[in-house]
C-alpha cells in the first residue's frame, strides 16, 4: 500500500500550503483559550518534603505526643480495675459444680458464690462488666442472625422474622421473638455483689441496671411492638428463643426495661468485635457522701450460673472498674503515644544530622546533565 | 445464490483478505453485453446504504452488554457479582453490583448516544438526493437507492455518492477536478480522467446510449489503487478495451470542483466503497504503563487467590473441633449442614474471593480512562503548540498513549517536511557542467532583474545552447502539474526561474503541453506517455512528440537513479557539482533525456500500453516496462534546491538528546544532503564520530567485516570512556541498500552470525543515526527492528508525509506533522502537531507529566486497595474465618467510588512535580522517568509493602485498643454519663476512618502542586466522608434490613480515645513514607528532586559548546 500512496516529495507533491491561507477550506482559528487552567498554569503552592521542612514537624510531634502519652498512661494507671474468672474450670473453684452439672433443662438455677477482696477502695462510679473469652460474637453467621426490623417493633417482622434468623427463626411453628442466634444466646447469668464488712454481715451492693446501653439504641433502634400497652399481649403468638428460660416480655418487671428495650438485651445485641470481649453489666453509682463507692475489703459475688461456656472452651469473668475521661483502663494508648513521640523525636535528631551532613554536600553538587 | 451471499458477507467481515471472486463485472446502465459469449457470474452488490452505526434499536442492549463484558475487568466484576447473587457471601451483591452497574450504564449511555448520532448522520447521508440517468432522462432519487451500474450525474461542489468511474465531464478534455479533503485531508485539487472513448458524451441521451461493461477488482481499502478495464461495444464491432486506473475512479466522499458536471457510473456502493472500507479501525496500541498495570493486576489476582486459599484452609483447620464449628450459640441451618463438605469448602473459597475482591479495583479502570481522556485535553489546549500560520494546535487522535510520550527512547524522524520546512528554494542549476545561480533568492517572489541568472563558467556555443534549451524544456515538461486557478509551489518555482530563461509552462490542452519559450512563442509538445514517479525508481519521465515530430523522452530524478543510466553528457562535472550541492544540504535533481526513433517509440508505447492494460500485476509489469524504456540517457544537468530547517529544529533535537533519547533520521534523500541537514540540526556535532555503513563501504569490504569493525570501534571506545558514554557520541550513517543487507534473513550462514544483533549493538551505542535512501517500508522495518530488540525500547516516529505512515503506525507512538504533504500522516498518527519544534513540549513536558501522573495513579490505586482489604484479611483470623466483613456495606461500596476517587483523579490531571519552566530548561530530567522507572517492580513492591504496613497499623492499632481494654465511649454527648460498649461495627468504622484519612493524606504528601483544585478535592472528600458517615448513621434507613451503622460513627466520635487513636494511627501510618521520602531526597536525590529544591535559584543555562554547525554559510536557520 505504501509504495503507491507515497507522494513524490522531490517531484510533484500536492502542495496545500498556499491554499490553506484563504481558500474555502480554511478553518476558523481554533486557538485555544489562554486560561490558567487550560494552560496548566494555575497558581499553586509547591511544598517539598526535605529534611529541613520535616525536621520541625518531627520535633513538634514528639513534643506533643510524649506529654499526651504520659498523661494517658498516668490516667490509665490511676484507673482501678478488678477482674475475677468464675467459669469454674478447676475443681477447687466455687463454680466448678455448677459448670460441670450444667443442663439446659434444669428449672432452678445453680448458684455459686465467689469471694474476693478489694485491696484499694474504688472511687466515683464503678462499672461492673461480664467478660467472655473464646466466644465468637463476630462470626458472620452469628452477626447477621438478627432482625433489626423486628427489634424495632415492626409488627410484620414480629410475626414473620427475617430469613437471616435461621435456624433460630421459628420454634414449634411459632415465630421466635426476638429471633436469631444473637438473641438466642443472650447472656443470662445473674451477678449480685455483696460487701462483707469486718463485722461479717452481708450487705448487698446496689447495682443500677439502667443507662448501660446506648441512648439511641434504647430509644430509637429498639422498640417494643404494639405500643407500650401490655407486653405479653403484644408478644402473643410468638415463641421465646429456644435457650431462654423466660419469654422476652418477662425480662424485667420494670416496663421501661422490658421486652426489646431491656438494656441487658440491647447491650448483648451489640455484637463484639473480637472473640474476647467484655460487656457492661451494671453500674454502681457513687455515694453522695465522700465514702468510696466500693471500699476496700471482702466481697462476695453470687452467680446464678445459667450460661454454659465450657463446651467451646470459653471463660467467664466479672470485672469491676472505674473510669476516667478517656474511658476504661487503657495502657496501650498511653504507651503507644509515648513510643511514637519518642521515635519522632529520635528521627528528628537523625534527620538533623543527615540534613546537616548532606545539605552542604548537595548544595555544592552539580546538577547532573 | 444464498450461499454466495453468505460468503460475500463473510468476506466483507474480513476485508483485506483475498476476495473470493477476483473481479466484478459492472453493466453500465444495466445493459447486458450483446455477445453473451462469456457467462458472467451474477453477483449481488449491496445497495448504497452507509451503515456506520453499530447497533439497532433491538440489538442495542444485548450487543452493547456483550461488547462491554468482553473487557476482562468488566467480566471479572460480573463474575464476582454473580457469585454474590448465587451463594451466601459476606457482602451483599449491591457492593459490587452498584459500581458495575454504574460503569456499564454510563458507558452504555455514552455509546448509545454516539450511535444515535451515527444513525442520524447515516440517515441524512442515505437520504440525500442523487441524480441518476435513466432512459436518457435525469431522475432524482435517494442516495441509498443507488445500484452498481447506475449512471450518476454529479454537479460542481457536490460530493460523490459512491465510488464512480468517470465517463465524461462538462470539460472538453474529459477531465474533472476533485478535492479529497474529507478523505485524506489533502486540499489540493486532483485531476481525474475519463476514458477517451466516452469523454465525448455531452448529454444524458448520449451517455445513455453507451453500451459498455466494466470489469474491475473487488473493492479494497487502498484509496490509491484501482485496477479495471472497460469494454465498449459499438455496433457489433469488436469491443474497444481501455484500462482503468485510480485516475479514473472518483471516490465517495470526495467533492467535485471547478467542473460543471460529470457523468459517471457507480461501481462500488454502500459499505463497499473505499471510504467505508477505510473505516476499519487501526490496530490498538497499548502503552507500557498499561502493560505494567496488567502485570500488577496479575500479581494482585495471585495475592487475592492465595489469600482466599489460605483462609479457606485455615478455616477448615480451625473448625476441626465441632465446638468451634458449631458452638451451641451459633448453629447452622439444616440445609447447610446437609451440604457436602467439598461444596461448602468451595463456597467458602468463593466467599473469601468476594470478600477480598476489592483488592482489584474496578474504579481503577474507570479512573485511568477518565484521566487519559480528560488529560489529553491539555495537549489540545496547549497554546504553545498552536501554530498561527496553520491555525491549528496539537491534535490528539488517541488518548491511550499520553504517558507513553514520557517514555520515549528512540525518536525516528523524517527529514523533509519534518525537520525541514519542505519549502523549496531554487538555488542553482547546472546545465552540462555550467552553473547558473540566481542573484537574489526570494522564496515565492518574482525576481526583479532580468539578468538574474549569472553564468559561471560559461562557455557559449551553439552546442551549449541546445543543451540549455533541452534542459529547460525538460524541466517544463517533465511533471504532472496541472496549472489551474491555483498554482502549486513547485510550479511557481519552475515558472520563476524558467521564466528568466524564457521558458514557462502554460498548460496541458488536449494532451498537448504548451510552453512559452524565451521568444514568447508557444511551443507545443504532444504528451504521449507519463512514466509516473515512484519511490523505488526515484525518477519520472515523460515521452513527448515535439512539433517537429521528434520523439523525446525526458527524465528527471535522484542522481543515483539517473547516473547509472546515463551514456553521454558531462557526467563528471555534473556529478561533482551534485555532490558538492549535496554536501551543502541542497536537494538535487538530475535531468536527462533520450531521443527515440519512431520504432523505439512504438515499441515503448506498446510495452507501456500492454502493461497498463494488464489486470494482474500491473504495477510489476509497469515497473519492468519503465526499466526497459528509461535507459541510455543523455545527461542534461541538475538543479539544486534548498529545503530550510524548521525553526528551532536544532534546539529540539539537542533537547531530545539531552533527555536521553536517541534520534534517528530516516530519509529518502541521498547521504550527503541528509548528513548536511543532520549537522545543521545538531543531530551530529563536530565532536561526533561518524560511523559509515553505506553501500560505498560495503562494496570495498564485505558487510560482515564492516559490521565487525564498527562494532569493535564502538566497544573499544566504550571501554576507554568507561561508564560515561555521554561525553563521546557516535553517529551512524546507514543507507537503504546496506540496511536491507543487514535485515536479510541469513539463517543458513551461522558463521556470519546474526547481523541484526551486531547492528543493534552498534546502534545502541550511537546517539544519532542517519538512515538515508530509505524506502517507506524500510522506515517501518527499522522501527520494527528497534522495537523488537531485546530491551524493547519505546519508539516514537514522527513524519509528515504519506511515506511516513507505515512508520507512524509501526512505532509505539506515532506523531504526525500537519505539513504540506497532505494530512495522511496526521490522520494516521496518534498525535498530530503543527511543527517539529512542538515535539519538545509534547515529550519533555506533557509526556513527562502524564507519565508521573499515571504512574502515581496506578501505584496509588493498588496501595489504597491493599490498605483497604488487608485489614479484612487480618480480621478473618479473629472471627473464626467466617468471612465477616470488617466494614459496613456502604463503606465497602463507596470507598473506591467516592471517598478516595476524586483526589487521585484530580491529582492525576493537574500534578506538576516540577514546574514547566524547569522541565523545559532541563531536558535531562526526562531521564529520571526513563524505562518506566516509576512502575518497575521495586517501586511496586515498595507501594505494596507500604500498603501492607499501613493496613497492619490500622488493624492492630484498633485491635489493641479494643482487646484488653474497655474501649468505650464516655457518652458525654448523651444523656447519661455511662460508659458504653463498642461492637464490631465500631471497630470497622474506626479502622475505616483511619484508612480514609491516611490514604488521602498520603496523596496529599505526594502532591507537589497544590492548586485550589487539589485543596478542594482532598479536604472536600475528607469532609464528604465525615458528613456521609454522620448521615448514614444518623437515620434509621427504612430500606435497609440492617440498622447496624445506626449512631456508630457518632458514638465513636464521642469517645476521647477514639480521637486520640485516630490521630496516632494516621501519624504512624504516614511516618515511614515521610522518612523514606526525606532520606531518599537527602541521600541520593534524583535530578527531579534537585530541580525541585533548587527551584528558587536561577540556574544558568549551560551554554552550548557546539554552536557551530558544519553547514555552509548558505544554510540559514
Amino acid at each position: 500500500m505504501m509504495a503507491s500512496s507515497y507522494n513524490a516529495k522531490e517531484e510533484d507533491g500536492h502542495h496545500s500550503g498556499s491554499s490553506s491561507h484563504g481558500g474555502p477550506g480554511a478553518m476558523k482559528s481554533k486557538k485555544p483559550d489562554n486560561t490558567a487552567f487550560k494552560q496548566q498554569r494555575l497558581p499553586a503552592w509547591q511544598p517539598i518534603l526535605t529534611a529541613g521542612t520535616v525536621l520541625p514537624a518531627f520535633f513538634v510531634i514528639g513534643l506533643i505526643f510524649i506529654p499526651i502519652g504520659i498523661g494517658l498512661f498516668v490516667t490509665s494507671n490511676n484507673i482501678k480495675e478488678f477482674e475475677i474468672d468464675y467459669t469454674g474450670v478447676e475443681v477447687d473453684t466455687p463454680c466448678y459444680n455448677c459448670a460441670k452439672n450444667f443442663s439446659w433443662n434444669s428449672t432452678t438455677p445453680c448458684v455459686c458464690a465467689v469471694n474476693f477482696t478489694l485491696d484499694q477502695p474504688f472511687e466515683s462510679n464503678v462499672y461492673m462488666y461480664y467478660g467472655l473469652s473464646n466466644f465468637y460474637q463476630n462470626h458472620r453467621r452469628y452477626v447477621k442472625s438478627r432482625d433489626d426490623s423486628q427489634l424495632n417493633g415492626v409488627e410484620s417482622n414480629l410475626r414473620q422474622p427475617s430469613k437471616e434468623c435461621e435456624p433460630y427463626r421459628t420454634s414449634e411453628g411459632l415465630p421466635i421473638a426476638p429471633c436469631g442466634a444473637i438473641a438466642n444466646s443472650l447472656f443470662n447469668d445473674t451477678l449480685t455483689l455483696y460487701y462483707i464488712p469486718p463485722n461479717g454481715t452481708k450487705l448487698s451492693v446496689p447495682l443500677t441496671k439502667k443507662g448501660i446501653a446506648w441512648w439511641t439504641d434504647k430509644h430509637v433502634k429498639f422498640r417494643n411492638p404494639g405500643g407500650s400497652a401490655n407486653l405479653s399481649t403484644a408478644f402473643q403468638g410468638t415463641a421465646k428463643p429456644v435457650n431462654w428460660r423466660k419469654p422476652v416480655y418477662e425480662l424485667d418487671e420494670d416496663s421501661e426495661n422490658n421486652g426489646f428495650i431491656n438494656e441487658d438485651f440491647i447491650v448483648w445485641m451489640r455484637t463484639a468485635a473480637l472473640p474476647t470481649f467484655r460487656k457492661l453489666y451494671r453500674i454502681i453509682q457513687k455515694k453522695p457522701n465522700s465514702t468510696p463507692t466500693l471500699s476496700s475489703g471482702k466481697y462476695v459475688l453470687e452467680i446464678a450460673y445459667n450460661y454454659p461456656v465450657l463446651s467451646f472452651d470459653g471463660r467467664k469473668r466479672m470485672i469491676l472498674s472505674t473510669i476516667s475521661w478517656m474511658g476504661g483502663k487503657n495502657p496501650f494508648l498511653g504507651i503507644a503515644y509515648i513510643t511514637v513521640g519518642s521515635i519522632c523525636f529520635f528521627l528528628g535528631v537523625v534527620l538533623l544530622i543527615i540534613h546537616h551532613k548532606y545539605d552542604t554536600r548537595s548544595n555544592s553538587a552539580e546538577i547532573p546533565n | 445464490m444464498d450461499f454466495s451471499r453468505l460468503r460475500r458477507t463473510i468476506t466483507r467481515y474480513c476485508v483485506g483478505e483475498e476476495i473470493w471472486v477476483g473481479s466484478r463485472t459492472v453493466y453500465i446502465g444495466h445493459k447486458e453485453p450483446p455477445s453473451c459469449a462469456e457467462a458472467y457470474m451474477p453477483q449481488h452488490y449491496p445497495d448504497n446504504r452507509i451503515v456506520s452505526s453499530k447497533y439497532t434499536f433491538w440489538n442495542f442492549i444485548p450487543k452493547n452488554l456483550f461488547e462491554q463484558f468482553r473487557r476482562i475487568a468488566n467480566f471479572y466484576f460480573l463474575v464476582i457479582f454473580l457469585v454474590q447473587l448465587i451463594i451466601d457471601t459476606p457482602t451483599s451483591p449491591v457492593t459490587s453490583g452498584l459500581p458495575l452497574f454504574f460503569v456499564i450504564t454510563v458507558t452504555a449511555i455514552k455509546q448509545g448516544y454516539e450511535d444515535w448520532l451515527r444513525h442520524k448522520a447515516d440517515c441524512s447521508i442515505n437520504e440525500c438526493p442523487v441524480d441518476v440517468v435513466e432512459q436518457g432522462k435525469v431522475v432524482r432519487t435517494q442516495s441509498h437507492k443507488l445500484r452498481v451500474g447506475d449512471i450518476v450525474v454529479v454537479r460542481e461542489d457536490e460530493t460523490f455518492p459512491c465510488d464512480l468511474i468517470l465517463l465524461s465531464s462538462s470539460r472538453y478534455d474529459g477531465t474533472c477536478y476533485v478535492t479529497t479533503t474529507s478523505l485524506d485531508g489533502e486540499s489540493s485539487h486532483k485531476t481525474y480522467y475519463a476514458v477517451p472513448d466516452t469523454m465525448a458524451f455531452r448529454t444524458e441521451q448520449e451517455v445513455d446510449s453507451l453500451h459498455a461493461t466494466i470489469e474491475c477488482e473487488q473493492p479494497q481499502p487502498d484509496l490509491y489503487k484501482f485496477v479495471g478495464r472497460i469494454d465498449i461495444y459499438k455496433d457489433k464491432q469488436e469491443p474497444v478495451v481501455r484500462t482503468l486506473g485510480a485516475e479514473n475512479l472518483l471516490l465517495r466522499g470526495a467533492t467535485l470542483k471547478n467542473t460543471q458536471h460529470i457523468y459517471a457510473v457507480a461501481i462500488y456502493t454502500g459499505m463497499e466503497t473505499k471510504m467505508a472500507l477505510n473505516y476499519q479501525s487501526k490496530s490498538q496500541k497499548r502503552s507500557a504503563v498499561e502493560k505494567s498495570m496488567n502485570a500488577f493486576l496479575v500479581v494482585y489476582l495471585c495475592i487475592l487467590i492465595s489469600k482466599a486459599v489460605i483462609n479457606t484452609v485455615l478455616k477448615y483447620a480451625w473448625q476441626w473441633s465441632p465446638d468451634r464449628d458449631e458452638p451451641w450459640y451459633n448453629h447452622r441451618t439444616e440445609i447447610e449442614r446437609q451440604r457436602h463438605v467439598v461444596i461448602r469448602a468451595f463456597t467458602d473459597f468463593l466467599a473469601f474471593m468476594v470478600l477480598f475482591n476489592y483488592i482489584i479495583p474496578v474504579s481503577m479502570y474507570v479512573t485511568v480512562e477518565m484521566q487519559k481522556f480528560l488529560g489529553s485535553y491539555f495537549i489540545a489546549w496547549d497554546e504553545e503548540m498552536f501554530d498561527e500560520e496553520l491555525g491549528q494546535g496539537a491534535q490528539v487522535n488517541t488518548s491511550d498513549l499520553n504517558e507513553e510520550l514520557g517514555q520515549v527512547e528512540y525518536v525516528f524522524t523524517d527529514k523533509t517536511g519534518t525537520l525541514t520546512e519542505n519549502n523549496m528554494e531554487f538555488i542553482e542549476c547546472c546545465v552540462d557542467g555550467n552553473v547558473y545561480i540566481p542573484h537574489a533568492i526570494c522564496n515565492g517572489q518574482i525576481l526583479s532583474a532580468a539578468s538574474s541568472i549569472d553564468m559561471i563558467d560559461s562557455s557559449p556555443g551553439g552546442y551549449r545552447r541546445e543543451y540549455e534549451d533541452l534542459f529547460f524544456r525538460a524541466l517544463c515538461l517533465c511533471h504532472t502539474v496541472q496549472v489551474k486557478e491555483e498554482e502549486t509551489v513547485e510550479s511557481i518555482k519552475r515558472g520563476i526561474h524558467q521564466g528568466k530563461l524564457g521558458y514557462t509552462y502554460l498548460r496541458l490542452k488536449d494532451s498537448y503541453m504548451e510552453i512559452l519559450n524565451k521568444d514568447d512563442e508557444i511551443e507545443r509538445f504532444e504528451l504521449l506517455h507519463v512514466l509516473n514517479f515512484d519511490s523505488v525508481r526515484r525518477r519520472m519521465s515523460v515521452i513527448v512528440r515535439s512539433s517537429s515530430g521528434e520523439y523525446l523522452l525526458f527524465c528527471k530524478g535522484a542522481d543515483s537513479s539517473i547516473f547509472p543510466r546515463v551514456v553521454s553528457g558531462k557526467v563528471e562535472q555534473v556529478k561533482a557539482r551534485v555532490e558538492q550541492n549535496a554536501v551543502e544540504g541542497l536537494r538535487t535533481l538530475c535531468v536527462a533525456y533520450r531521443r527515440l526513433s519512431e520504432s523505439e517509440y512504438l515499441e515503448a508505447s506498446h510495452r507501456l500500453t500492454e502493461a497498463k492494460l494488464a489486470l494482474q500485476d500491473r504495477e510489476q509489469r509497469l515497473a519492468q516496462a519503465y526499466d526497459i524504456i528509461e535507459r541510455e540517457f543523455v545527461l542534461l544537468g541538475a538543479t539544486a534546491v534548498e529545503d530550510r530547517l524548521q525553526e528551532k529544529a536544532a534546539d529540539t533535537i539537542e533537547s531530545l538528546h539531552k533527555a536521553g533519547m536517541k534520534v534517528w533520521v530516516l530519509t529518502g534523500d541521498k547521504m550527503e544532503t541528509a548528513a548536511a541537514t543532520c549537522y545543521a540540526s545538531k543531530l551530529f556535532r563536530r565532536s561526533t564520530q561518524i560511523l559509515e555503513l553505506t553501500k560505498k563501504r560495503t562494496e570495498e569490504q564485505s558487510l560482515h567485516d564492516v559490521l565487525f569493525e564498527l562494532n569493535r570501534t564502538v566497544l573499544r571506545q566504550r571501554s576507554i570512556s568507561g561508564l560515561s558514554v555521554d561525553c563521546l557520541d557516535f553517529g551512524l550513517i546507514i543507507d537503504g541498500a546496506t540496511l536491507s543487507g543487514i535485515l536479510k534473513p541469513s539463517q543458513e550462514s551461522a558463521g556470519h552470525g546474526n547481523y541484526r544483533e551486531i547492528f543493534l549493538e552498534i546502534c545502541r551505542n550511537c546517539s544519532a543515526v542517519l538512515c538515508c535512501r530509505m524506502a517507506p517500508l524500510q522506515k517501518a522495518q527499522i522501527v520494527k527492528l528497534i522495537k523488537s530488540s531485546k530491551e524493547h525500547p519505546i519508539t516514537l516516529a514522527i513524519g509528515d508525509g504519506a511515506n511516513d505512515v507505515s512508520m507512524i503506525l509501526e512505532a509505539h507512538v506515532g506523531i504526525g506533522i500537519m505539513g504540506k504533504e497532505g494530512r495522511q500522516a496526521a490522520r494516521n498518527s496518534d498525535y498530530a502537531i503543527p511543527k517539529f519544534k512542538h515535539l519538545k513540549k509534547m515529550l519533555l513536558i506533557h509526556g513527562h507529566y502524564y507519565y508521573i501522573r499515571i504512574a502515581e495513579l496506578v501505584q496509588y490505586f493498588f496501595y489504597k486497595n491493599v490498605c483497604f482489604i488487608f485489614p479484612q484479611f487480618l480480621y478473618q483470623f479473629f472471627c473464626g474465618f467466617s468471612q465477616q466483613p470488617l466494614y459496613d456495606t456502604a463503606y465497602l461500596t463507596l470507598y473506591n467510588i467516592s471517598f478516595t476517587s476524586l483526589p487521585i483523579l484530580l491529582y492525576s490531571l493537574v500534578e506538576q512535580h516540577v514546574t514547566m519552566e524547569t522541565l523545559k530548561r532541563e531536558p535531562s530530567l526526562y531521564r529520571d522517568i526513563a524505562k518506566n522507572a516509576l512502575l518497575r517492580w521495586p517501586a511496586f513492591l515498595y507501594w505494596t509493602c507500604l500498603g501492607v504496613f499501613d493496613a497492619v497499623i490500622f488493624f492492630f492499632g484498633a485491635y489493641f485498643l479494643f482487646d484488653n481494654t474497655t474501649f468505650t465511649s464516655n457518652g458525654q454527648l448523651m444523656t447519661t454519663n455511662t460508659q458504653m460498649m463498642f461492637g464490631n461495627w465500631t471497630f470497622g468504622t474506626l479502622v475505616f476512618t483511619v484508612l480514609v484519612f491516611t490514604v488521602t493524606l498520603k496523596l496529599a504528601l505526594d502532591t507537589h502542586h497544590w492548586t485550589w483544585i487539589n485543596h478542594f478535592v482532598i479536604w472536600g472528600s475528607l469532609l464528604f466522608y465525615v458528613i456521609f458517615s454522620l448521615l448514614w448513621g444518623g437515620i434509621i434507613w427504612p430500606f435497609l434490613n440492617y440498622q447496624r451503622m445506626y449512631y456508630v460513627f457518632m458514638q465513636m466520635l464521642s469517645s476521647g480515645p477514639a480521637w486520640l487513636s485516630i490521630i496516632l494511627l494516621i501519624t504512624v501510618s504516614l511516618l515511614p513514607d515521610v522518612i523514606k521520602k526525606v532520606l531518599c531526597r537527602a541521600v541520593c536525590p534524583t535530578a527531579s528532586e534537585h530541580a525541585q529544591s533548587t527551584r528558587p535559584c536561577l540556574t544558568v543555562e549551560p551554554s552550548t559548546i557546539f554552536m557551530l554547525s558544519q553547514s555552509s554559510s548558505r544554510m540559514s536557520f
